[in-house]
Order: structure tokens, then sequence, then C-alpha cells
């Protein structure tokens, strides 16, 4: 699935990396644990967290993910968005729990990672 | 190639810069992005060892045709008994580092099963040197 129809169907707000939303992710995990982030090995992975911090985006900067849904109406700050931008990541906010987004993308065809 | 990064102890907004610095040089001399991959996750997992547990560290790495040697040495409180350590689930972090998204104790055991070879060696009261190697040449 390419990444602006993962914002359109959980109405999320991309903060950055609009040049990217025609790349694909097809697995998605949801964590506010990044030790278990960074034990994962798959591809076209998206990340759903709470952790609004610099450090959700040194993980994915690390295990290769382009895509972070920060969920429960978290908010990312300037930080955050110049070393996601630094690494071609993209960061989408919404506002629904990491439940109810991970259950959408589910139901729209997302994989899970096991 | 060597390439030396120092880190502060307690410092969570630099945590990850050596390993960002190295993913950027990796990219352009490692085709296999597996093993990029593997290598930045073990020391990204090191750094953030050494700012949660250590007061100052320093990483410094070498990379030659058939393999990239990371050593991250820490001035720290060292690690009484490594063999607990490296025991998934077995964590002394404090509710800072826990609130930053780690100190579930998966750390050392996620750096090992991320290197081709690896080693810890530490003093109590000292500090803590970790070896971590990869092979970029498959047979």
């Amino acid at each position: 699935m390419k990444i602006k129809e993962v914002a359109q169907i959980i109405g999320g707000k991309v903060v950055t990396g609009a040049e990217l939303l025609e790349n694909e992710v097809n697995r998605g995990f949801a964590s506010d644990l990044m030790s278990d982030v960074l034990t994962l090995d798959s591809e076209e992975l998206m990340l759903i967290t709470g952790l609004a911090n610099l450090q959700a985006i040194r993980t994915a900067e690390m295990s290769d993910i382009s895509c972070i849904i920060f969920a429960r109406n978290k908010k990312v700050n300037a930080e955050m968005i110049q070393v996601a931008e630094e690494s071609n990541i993209v960061l989408i906010e919404c506002a629904g729990s990491v439940f109810k987004t991970a259950g959408v993308l589910y139901k729209a065809g997302i994989k899970p990672v096991f | 190639m060597h390439f030396e990064f120092n880190i502060e102890g307690g410092d969570f907004s630099k945590a990850g810069f050596a390993s960002s610095q190295l993913k950027k040089i990796l990219k352009q001399l490692v085709g296999d992005h597996k093993i990029v991959k593997r290598t930045v996750v073990a020391l990204y997992e090191a750094e953030v060892n050494v700012v949660a547990h250590a007061y100052s560290g320093k990483v410094l790495i070498d990379i030659d045709t058939d393999k990239i040697i990371i050593k991250v040495k820490d001035k720290g409180p060292g690690i009484e008994d490594i063999q607990l350590a490296m025991q998934e689930g077995y964590s002394t972090a404090s509710e800072k580092v826990r609130e930053m998204g780690f100190g579930a104790g998966m750390g050392l055991s996620n750096i090992k099963n991320n290197s081709d070879d690896f080693k810890i060696e530490s003093e109590v009261g000292v500090g803590t040197k970790l070896t971590i190697i990869a092979n970029l040449k498959t047979e």
C-alpha cells in the first residue's frame, strides 16, 4: 500500500515526507518499546506508536522503517522532523488510539510482522 | 578507515548520532543493506546503553575490506554479572530510560544477535567495553 493511502485511511496528517508518499509499506508493527522494534528485520515496515520522541525517529532510521504513525494525538517536534527529513522517513500524526489505527490498517490489508 | 565518536552519559538527544553517521558511511561502501542494518542497530543499542548507564563513552570504528570492527568503551559503573546482564528481560534501567522507549533488558542480547562476533568486558566501578564485529564477505 502506498503511504499516501495509509494516511488517508487513518485520517492522519502528514507532518513531513510529503514527497515520499508514493513509497510502499506492507507490514505494520505497533509498539511504544523501541527495544522490540529494533529486533525486527522486516522490509517495507511502518511503525505505529504513542512514543513521540527523538528515539522513535532514530529507531526507525536504524531499522529501515520508512513511515511512523504517531497515534493517540501525539505531536512531533522540530528536532524529530529534522532527523526524519535527513533519513527520508514519513511522519504522520493521527488522533485515533494505537489499537484503532492498527485495526483500521490491518483491515485494509497491512500485514503483521508476526 | 577509522572513525571516532564521543557519547555523553544521560544525553538522550544525542543517542544515535554515531550510528546515524555510520549508516551514512556504510550506505556508500556496503551493498548488502541487511549488513548495514544489523551493524547500525547493534551500534545504536550500544549507544543507548552508554547514555542510559554510563558517564561518558567513546565509539571507535574501523572499516576494512572484509570486516567492520566497532569498539564502544565507557566510563561508568560497569556490570557486575555479565551473564545476568545478557539475559533477555534483565534490566537495571531507570524510569527515565524506560520513558525513552528502552530499558526492557533486550539491548545486549540484541547487539549480540546483530553481530557476527561480539565480546563484552566490564570492570565494576571502571566501565564496560563492547567489541562488535560485522563480516563483510560471506563465504
